[in-house]
């Protein structure tokens, strides 16, 4: 069959000849890889290079009591020992450049590790087998520390905090502990739902393994500079993160990349760069940093562990009206990039469908494991993983084809998607007629003359009423940044989730996810009788809330009626897992009291404060 | 501790150098000899990035001592196509999309030139497992034994392209 490619970004600019797919091409760089003459950062030579290697930590958590390096300075070779100190500005956050995160990160960790694998010390050496003879020579004393490993684990009361700028293992997602996204009513709609599919999905770290290993060359320049000749695949990035961890001017840097061999993005987060050029200024003397396979494989950072909780209402013709997804980014250490994935994994959601009601949480997580990082699509093909899954699924549940089940609920252009953007050369309709017919599985004739272009409806292209969390608000949203603005046509009403700004028709949720709480961690107010005083919103306000009631009569106060809103059928059903009622929690729970004069403490309420926000609200 | 001397034949060369008692071949290589095709990628002998040809048969210099090639012929992908045209493997892998990152391209190269130095004609499971020592993480392998084959046939005059 043949499929119109669509494009609205230079329409005029593009040949789209689109059939170079599955033919071999010649490469602009073929010649030098097959020569053997392509020069990667390692194929530059330095006469009297000298060799840096890093003594790490044997432990997944623990305590630097003292640091004995003076048998390694006297070791053969050995030209300097590089301790935390000798870091200018030793304390960085990958995403800084962009203002995203607290610094959370040292260079070399001076106080406490917090994975194992975690450099405190290099030494720069004659030759490589001397530096690593060097840093076994070095005696440490450990006080080793309680560790965490698993994510839900790592947010439950009373678990070892693993990053101090993190206290309570979890990414500031503004005042949430999460990334939130609401869109309609899912918990009306699972009440109305044909067939409920829960299931969870969890994914592995995956190494990104190129053959290059990470590594970087540094060296004294003419006029003052330091030359890097380095793998990374984000080079002012690692030009940017080098100048700020030394406190150099960035203009001093001269940073060389090239070919990269094979980066898959475990080369973006700019450790090997700033520890060679810190050599090259201790020295005097050209440095190499470069990871050995092992150190590749233990601390090279990969994609991050995720595990996700799906959550389906399905009509009896495979139509899903509501999709509730709590994910669980498994960060490691520090937070590199896995902050980000949360966000760009919560912005796909909930995957390619048409779905009128969904509802997400997704927590970005701190455990005592290698920090993570980009590879290929992270924060997207992980949780993709999970809904193809899940809509397998489904499809089984409601006796549907698999394929035709994502024909019928895959977005149509001019649908409204979850985050308040509209879709746009939609194409899943036709990769699934094609892949179909690759297969030889046979369709039936509504699927095959189903078209991306075709089925869109008012309904499916607007902003659905949605329900609130306890905060009386759905998300904060970027101004200017939303897909319309102006008043619902007859309600004077904004669209919901538009300018931080809340659409009240549908009344306040408790809880607004079924979050099972002795899986997540979160304290219950009502489980222990706490007064709740949900945060103030737009007029029309929802009369004053009762803490018992999750859905509240109150609702008919509102100056739009809501949909239907059954009060009893839209109390969470509680998932297996939560066969422990969760006022079993409380009395320990209650046990610590809230002291607002003191730092963060882990499994206490602030009293007033949704049980989103996990500690003082962060500024 | 003294330097060792170490001559051998390097593409066709005469090549005389001083190296350290433990250092490895591909170290030696790299740095002394300037020969920098082949790639370090794991110095364990897993990944066959640094795969070389000693009298003819594959070898992985990171796991060679360097003072063991004395009066060895040592072949390398530097010195595949000593002119201006490349060798018909160089061809096949350029033409068929066998390489990406290109930094397993040298080891796969002396893999595949060793089996076709001895097998003319190798079967498509021969070609795999002369390369199976060699890891590539980019292109899934199978345009590297398709270009290997084609190689093979146009050597044999079989142009199959």
């Amino acid at each position: 069959m043949s499929i119109e490619f669509r494009k609205d970004l230079f329409a005029d600019e593009r040949d789209d000849n689109l059939n170079e797919i599955g033919k071999p091409k010649q490469r602009q760089d073929i010649g030098g890889h097959v020569r053997g003459r392509t020069a990667y950062y390692d194929d530059h030579l330095f006469d009297g290079l000298l060799h840096m290697r890093c003594l790490r930590s044997p432990h997944h958590h623990a305590r630097i009591r003292s640091v004995d390096s003076g048998a390694a300075e006297r070791m053969p070779g050995v030209r300097r020992v590089v301790h935390p100190s000798d870091v200018p500005n030793n304390l960085n956050t990958l995403l800084s450049l962009i203002g995203f995160g607290k610094d959370d990160e040292q260079l070399l960790s001076d106080q406490v590790v917090r994975y194992m694998g975690e450099p405190i010390l290099a030494i720069i050496a004659d030759t490589e087998a001397q530096a690593r003879a060097a840093c076994a020579a070095v005696r440490v004393d450990w006080e080793v520390l309680p560790h965490v490993l698993d994510v839900e684990e790592a947010i439950a009361p009373a678990a070892p905090s693993v990053n101090p700028a993190y206290a309570n293992n979890t990414f500031d997602y503004g005042p949430y502990d999460h990334v939130k996204l609401r869109f309609g009513d899912a918990q009306a709609a699972f009440a109305q739902a044909d067939h409920i599919v829960e299931a969870e999905y969890e994914m592995s770290p995956i190494e990104q393994a190129p053959i290059e290993t990470c590594g970087a060359i540094a060296a004294p320049e003419t006029a003052d500079r330091f030359v890097c000749h380095t793998g990374t695949q984000a080079l002012f990035f690692s030009l940017g993160t080098a100048a700020k961890l030394l406190n150099i001017a960035s203009s001093r840097l001269h940073f060389i990349g090239g070919t990269v061999g094979g980066g898959f993005g475990g080369k973006v987060d700019s450790i090997t760069e700033p520890m060679a050029v810190l050599g090259a200024i201790l020295t005097g003397k050209p440095v190499k940093f470069q990871w050995d396979r092992e150190e590749e494989m233990q601390v090279g950072a990969p994609r991050g562990a995720e595990r996700w909780r799906i959550k389906d209402g399905v009509m009896a013709d495979g139509t899903i009206i509501a999709r509730e997804l709590t994910g669980f980014f498994d960060a490691g250490a520090y937070t590199r990039l896995s902050s980000y994935a949360g966000t760009k994994c919560t912005g796909h959601l909930p995957g390619p469908y048409s779905i009128p009601n969904v509802a997400a949480n997704t927590f970005c997580v701190y455990t005592n494991r290698t920090p993570a990082t980009a590879m290929r699509g992270f924060g997207i093909t992980g949780v993709d993983f999970a809904i193809e899954c899940h809509m397998d699924r489904v499809a089984e549940v409601a006796g549907i084809d698999p394929i035709s089940l994502r024909i019928k609920n895959a977005y149509r252009d001019g649908d409204m998607k979850a985050h308040r953007r509209v879709a746009k050369n939609c194409a899943l309709v036709e990769s699934c007629q094609v892949a179909a017919g690759k297969a030889g599985w046979i369709l039936g004739t509504e699927d095959m003359a189903a078209s991306s272009m075709a089925g869109s409806t008012p309904e499916r292209a607007s902003i659905p009423q949605t329900a609130l969390d306890e905060d009386g608000k759905i998300n904060e949203r970027r101004a200017g940044r939303t897909a319309t603005t102006s008043p619902v046509k007859g309600t004077k009403q904004l669209p919901a989730g538009t300018h931080g700004r809340s659409h009240v028709a549908v009344p306040v949720q408790r809880p607004d996810m079924q979050i099972a709480p002795e899986r997540v961690g979160h304290d219950d107010p009502a489980a222990r009788g706490a007064a709740h005083a949900p945060a103030p919103v737009a007029p029309p306000v929802a009369a004053p809330l009762q803490p018992a009631a999750a859905a509240l009569p109150a609702a008919a106060a509102t100056p739009t009626p809501p949909r239907a809103q059954p009060a009893a059928a839209s109390q969470p059903t509680p998932p297996a897992s939560a066969a422990t009622p969760p006022a079993a929690q409380a009395p320990q729970l209650q046990a610590k009291p809230y002291k607002p004069d003191e730092p963060f403490q882990r499994g206490v309420n602030r009293p007033g404060a949704s049980r989103f926000l996990s500690g003082a609200r962060r500024r | 501790m003294p330097k060792t001397p170490v001559t051998f034949t390097l593409n066709g060369a005469e090549t005389g150098i001083f190296v350290d008692p433990g250092l490895n071949l591909l170290e030696a290589l790299r740095r002394e000899a300037g020969d920098l095709s082949p790639k370090f990628g794991c110095g364990q002998g897993t990944c066959g990035a640094c795969t070389i040809l000693i009298n003819g048969e594959p070898h992985l210099s990171c796991l060679t001592l360097a003072v063991a090639a004395q009066d060895a012929d040592i072949s390398t992908t530097g010195g595949l196509a000593p002119g201006a045209d490349l060798h018909p493997l160089q061809q096949a892998f350029a033409d068929g999309f066998a390489a990406q990152c290109g930094f397993c391209t040298s080891g796969m190269l002396m893999a595949a030139k060793a089996l076709l130095d001895r097998n003319p004609r190798p079967t498509r499971d021969e070609v795999v497992e002369a390369i199976s020592g060699n890891l590539c993480r980019c292109t899934g392998y199978d345009p590297i034994v398709d270009a290997i084959l084609d190689a093979a046939a146009r050597v044999q005059g079989r142009v199959t392209a």
